[in-house]
């Protein structure tokens, strides 16, 4: 077996694998807080939830309407953005004139409820969802076994990623966004509806982590309490990265994913806790994270 | 920070906190005489919880920093006074000591790297720290993981009180929790508190008057995590136990509630939340997970349509700050 450093290259590569899916999902879900973040001034505690409620529409829609992966692709992200277009029209939007912290608050009392409510009824051990027959199998690198999957899960969340920064930073409408994010009562003022624009992109973010979950679903078991724990380590990711910059974002999701992935096979220890410790060693050196701006 | 503004502002009309002392006569009265009607293992638990909403309470009401993290004080000085207890055999005023003086540090550490960043921030930072510390524990070898320190011995207070009397501990307890109580109270009406509700109104104002604002915030916060560990040592000494529950983030979320519930920035709202919440626990309790639903609807209801709480809506109604 070839070696690097003394150590089997086959189990490192597999880590970096890992590293890599849990860095999508960790770019994906940071993007979205970044866009709600950005337009609403409210941090969505309820993004984890989200998460698993996308992994969740797929499992039912396989269950209830005989309706594969592909479709829950399309169709999860879509019935759990509605939903979360429903929250931001009744309870959110009465928000925006209070402080923010109330936001967090709220969208944390969501994340409880709607969380527990799926303990309730599926208990804290995982549902199986099996990989789409067109995905099963994989290559073999000569270094690594790839499973085909997880490769299409990496190429795709970087397609989504890099789609969603197209959309932000070079399009018409994605220029509206931003103008919006920096004056929205100038924008206002120039004719365009922003609390449509707001409620369509709370819709979008959530929309987003459904997606997440879609994904991760044939990877990790579908389960109540999948995003719980996932959201505190997005949230250390938005603070490492800063939420200022879209790219900036993408690029920390996926490097803090590839260098988790590292500590895993290296110090297994402590796995759990690197991102944390980077955080930490980020607000010392730079408070205001790597691409960000105090603001 | 406008976050508590309108339950401090609305009844500030009398400066003579007479009705305060009238008020804390009837808290005092209501924790002597009521071990002698309730279950007394459940009114200490409500008094940890008491002293811990209202260190909790002295950063978001007092300062306006909203913490996420607070159940690493809780927790870890939990952990440190069981290890003492138990493995070092130290009398219990020597365990709440040590477990206290660890939640001080964590305390320091945390809010020097957490008041590097403001508002929505600052609360993920403390948030994504605590979940560290829960980790360490997690694995640590002498926290036991999952087990936790169990039987942990009370031992017998300065020589003097024996402590596995349940009545003797009560009465250690309410000691601790109105020692707690009334350093916090001190504080806020200190001109140090003057200056925290400065920096909670205003934060350039502040500096620009020459107040290092860094400072008065650290020390809050380092203050804030002391007293939560005190709560935190004092709750393994009655339970006799320190578990990774106390550590984790839900136990941050549940202080948070309490708080909300009795009222933001009201001196007597976190004793009145931490009494609400651990009551409902109890009744709940058979009922698994519906807990953290019911714990979600406060949370919401709350945010949406009872921003001053308990203590806060009733101090509006009398016409003065409770």
């Amino acid at each position: 077996m070839s070696t690097v450093f003394g150590v089997p290259t086959q189990a490192l590569f597999g880590q970096l694998l890992i590293g890599l899916i849990n860095g999508s999902f960790y770019a994906i879900l940071s993007l979205g807080l970044s866009v709600i973040f950005g337009l609403l001034n409210i941090i969505n505690f309820a993004h984890g939830a989200q998460y698993m409620l996308g992994a969740f529409a797929a499992y039912f829609l396989l269950q209830w309407a005989g309706l594969g992966y592909w479709w829950a692709l399309l169709l999860a992200p879509i019935v759990i953005g509605l939903f979360g277009i429903g929250l931001e029209r009744t309870m959110l939007k009465r928000l925006y004139e209070l402080d923010h912290l109330y936001g967090l608050l709220l969208t944390f009392g969501l994340a409880l409820i709607i969380q527990g409510l799926f303990r309730n009824e599926f208990g804290s051990s995982g549902l199986p969802y099996s990989i789409p027959s067109q995905l099963t199998g994989g290559l073999n690198l000569g270094f690594m076994f790839l499973p085909n999957y997880r490769a299409w899960v990496i190429v795709f969340s970087l397609f989504v990623c890099l789609g969603t920064w197209y959309v932000i930073e070079r399009t018409k409408l994605g220029s509206y966004l931003r103008a919006a994010t920096e004056n929205p009562v100038l924008v206002q003022a120039f004719g365009i509806n922003v609390p449509r624009m707001i409620t369509l992109t709370y819709g979008f973010g959530v929309g987003l982590a459904a997606l997440a979950g879609v994904l991760a679903a044939p990877i990790y078991q579908v389960s109540p309490l999948m995003g719980a724990d996932m959201i505190i380590v997005v949230f250390a990711v938005v603070v490492i990265g800063g939420m200022g910059s879209i790219m900036g974002s993408i690029v920390t999701g996926f490097a803090l994913g590839i260098i988790e992935g590292l500590t895993k096979f290296f110090y297994p220890e402590a796995s759990n806790t690197v991102i944390f410790v980077i955080m930490a060693l980020v607000l010392l050196i730079k408070p205001a994270g790597l691409f960000g701006r105090e603001r | 920070m406008a976050l508590v503004k309108d339950s401090a502002e609305a009844p500030a009309l009398p400066l003579t906190p007479q009705h305060q002392y009238v008020a804390f006569a009837i808290m005092v009265l209501f924790f002597v005489a009521a071990p002698f009607f309730v279950y007394p293992l459940f009114l200490m638990k409500a008094l940890c919880f008491a002293l811990f909403a209202c260190a909790f309470n002295l950063l978001i009401g007092y300062v306006g920093l909203l913490s996420f993290g607070h159940a690493a004080y809780l927790g870890s000085a939990g952990y440190l006074t069981a290890h003492a207890a138990k493995v070092w055999g130290w009398p219990p005023e020597l365990a709440i000591v040590t477990g206290t003086a660890t939640a001080a540090l964590l305390g320091l550490i945390i809010g020097a790297l957490a008041i590097r960043r403001q508002g929505i921030y600052f609360a993920m930072i403390t948030l994504a720290l605590a979940q560290m510390i829960y980790f360490f524990c997690l694995q640590a070898p002498f926290t036991h993981g999952e087990d936790g320190i169990q039987a942990v011995p009370r031992g017998v207070l300065l020589g003097v009180l024996d402590l596995r009397s349940t009545i003797t501990m009560y009465f250690v307890v309410l000691a601790v929790f109105l020692g707690g109580f009334l350093l916090i109270y001190r504080t806020i009406h200190s001109p140090f508190g003057q200056v925290l509700k400065a920096i909670r109104e205003n934060e350039p104002r502040a500096v620009s008057l020459g107040y290092t604002a860094d400072h008065y915030k650290l020390l809050a916060f380092v203050l804030s995590a002391t007293l939560s560990g005190l709560a935190g040592s004092t709750k393994a000494l009655v339970f006799q136990l320190a578990s990774l529950t106390d550590v984790h983030w839900s136990m941050s979320g549940e202080v948070v509630l309490m708080t909300l519930l009795g009222g933001l920035g009201t001196v007597f709202g976190p004793v009145v939340g931490a009494v609400i919440v651990v009551s409902l626990e109890n009744y709940l309790a058979q009922l698994g997970a519906w807990v953290t639903v019911v714990q979600g609807i406060i949370f919401v209801f709350c945010v949406l349509t009872f921003r001053r709480g308990v203590v806060g809506e009733l101090g509006r109604f009398i016409g003065r700050s409770l």
